[in-house]
């Protein structure tokens, strides 16, 4: 694909906008293990791109290597941070990159234990990332998380209860809220849905998909469900044994899928 | 003083530790003092006493003493615990040390949870006994990442106990390890002293230094600090009060103990500083319960 397609109708002259991320020949080898091979991409802002691909496609490596958690073995992660322009991430010193990530990024984890504090309440979740660019007023932060809290449809009298106390899905929308409640320009994904029953599942993406449109997120959303891509995603990745198959606007590859694995991919998919 | 006939002896090893510990704790110690509030690590070494009784504390004094030092030794606040009165002895014994229960008098002070109530002075050394010296611990247990933390003053996961706290109290309710920052640059854990004491830190004149012996760590805090005890905006620190005196010497300002006397719900509230409360009793203040059988305990029992 040579040409970013937008998928957003924008502000007149404003046709083509400066990449927020763009990937450069990302490789990730473990040994001779490839975890991800030569992967280049753009993402624009308030883009979501979704990388779709069978268990050990490389998938979670290239997350990994995109969000500042892995360091590649070759290629660039460029992020047009708000201090420095577009930098290599990996270019930058630990604690700029440590602060540019708390400032500027969300992570969602699959598993909403990996992405919550435990042992404090899902109202101190929710406000951490306030504290963490600097917060320092209780009362204007308790008003955001209850108003988060909110925003992802929980109950806000049960702010004080501990993540323990509420169900997978609850703890995956406080791990929404946590992610967003700063504001961030970019925010990744892995598995969101996971785990969760389908009508829980129904109600958490189409709770994503409507913050995602209000707030102008970019998103990167890694998923092995069809379905979460169709809804969620702009465009695709399809990601086979560490290479990018095949990329393009979402309907385009469900609905016309060129290389064999997306065909065999798309084909899989289960009817009721 | 007339030379003892063991005289070369008594400095073989003084104190306990070897010379070479010594040096290596006296290093930790110097960089400690140099970057105020940070975490020094140190070859910590087994004691004749467990982990947790303050074998951070003894190494650290063993480290810094010396025969023409005076010692003293408090836990709780007070000189006439079994635990102060046992380490006070061991170091009139392998150091040859003069001991004392006057604040004043001496010049390094062991302690375990207070800072006593009389000021201290220049030339005064007190020493704290630390249990856990990461006051981000409970928190995050990853060291590689408390260490990053404490590296890129990455602090705002401090504030997110204290969020809990006013959460769950409606009022920030940790009353003792109230975390302070050093300098304006380190978070660190004040041991667990009552945050009563923490304003007693700051600008203090003496040096404070900490000691964690299980968790090897050495942090202090030089002469003249600034000391700033986190809060929020709209909830500001405040130290604890008292609605009583105390009932032996009639102290208003100081850190009471609450005492129950008997199972009908008697109660008295002493100073737990107990040198400060002899001192006053025998300046002749007087508390509601003067008089009382407590306060014949002021000596260390023989």
């Amino acid at each position: 694909m040579d040409a970013v397609v937008m998928t957003k109708p924008r502000a007149s002259g404003m046709t083509q906008v400066a990449p927020l991320l763009r990937v450069t020949d990302l490789t990730k080898s473990y040994g001779h293990v490839v975890g991800c091979r030569n992967v280049s991409f753009e993402l624009r802002p308030g883009e979501v791109v979704g990388i779709v691909g069978e268990s050990g496609s490389g998938k979670t490596t290239l997350l990994n290597a995109i969000s500042g958690k892995l360091p590649p073995t070759a290629g660039k992660v460029e992020f047009d941070t708000s201090r420095f322009g577009l930098t290599d991430i990996y270019g930058l010193n630990e604690p700029d990159r440590r602060r540019m990530q708390r400032e500027e990024w969300g992570f969602v984890h699959q598993n909403p234990r990996d992405g919550l504090r435990m042992r404090v309440s899902g109202g101190a979740n929710v406000a951490e990332p306030l504290m963490n660019i600097g917060d320092r007023h209780y009362g204007r932060m308790r008003a955001a998380t209850i108003a988060w809290l909110d925003r992802v449809e929980l109950d806000t009298r049960r702010i004080d209860d501990k993540p323990r106390n509420f169900s997978g899905g609850m703890q995956q929308r406080i791990q929404v809220a946590r992610n967003l409640i700063h504001g961030p320009r970019l925010v990744f994904m892995d598995e969101p849905t996971g785990g969760l029953d389908v009508s829980v599942q129904a109600r958490l993406l189409d709770l994503l998909r409507e913050l995602v449109r209000d707030l102008n997120l970019a998103v990167i959303i890694v998923t092995h469900d069809m379905a979460v891509a169709r809804l969620m995603a702009d465009r695709l990745l399809v990601m086979k044994s560490g290479f990018v198959v095949e990329t393009g606007l979402t309907d385009q590859v469900l609905d016309d899928p060129q290389h064999p694995y997306t065909q065999l991919l798309v084909s899989s998919v289960l009817q009721i | 003083m007339t030379a003892r006939p063991n005289e070369p002896e008594r400095y073989y090893n003084y104190a306990y530790l070897d010379e070479q510990t010594k040096r290596m704790i006296r290093r930790a110690i110097l960089k400690a003092l140099a970057i105020p509030g940070y975490q020094a690590p140190f070859g910590s070494r087994e004691m004749p006493v467990p982990y947790g009784w303050g074998t951070g504390g003894i190494q650290l004094t063993a480290a810094i003493i010396g025969p023409d030092d005076v010692y003293k030794c408090i836990d709780q606040g007070a000189d006439d615990t079994t635990n102060a009165v046992s380490i006070r002895r061991f170091f009139a014994q392998v150091a040859d040390v003069a001991t004392t229960e006057d604040t004043g008098e001496a010049t390094i002070i062991q302690t375990r949870h207070r800072i006593p109530e009389k000021g201290l002075t220049e030339g005064q050394v007190l020493i704290f006994q630390v249990p856990q010296p990461e006051p981000l611990r409970g928190l995050e247990a990853r060291e590689t990442e408390t260490r990053a933390m404490h590296a890129y003053e990455e602090y705002g996961l401090q504030y997110v106990s204290l969020y809990e706290s006013v959460s769950t109290h409606g009022y920030i309710a940790s009353t003792v390890g109230y975390p302070t920052m050093i300098e304006e640059r380190y978070l660190m854990s004040p041991s667990p002293i009552p945050k009563f004491d923490n304003p007693k830190m700051g600008d203090n004149p003496a040096i404070l230094l900490f000691g964690a012996g299980r968790e090897k760590r050495i942090y202090a805090v030089p002469p003249y600090t600034n000391v700033r005890s986190l809060d929020f905006e709209d909830h500001p620190f405040e130290t604890q009060t008292w609605e009583e005196d105390c009932a032996l010497c009639g102290a208003t300002e100081s850190y009471l103990d609450e005492v129950v006397l008997d199972d009908s719900g008697d109660r008295m509230f002493v100073c737990s500083d107990s040198n400060f409360c002899a001192d006053r009793r025998a300046a002749g203040h007087a508390g509601p319960m003067a008089g009382h059988q407590l306060a014949a305990l002021d000596k260390e029992p023989a």
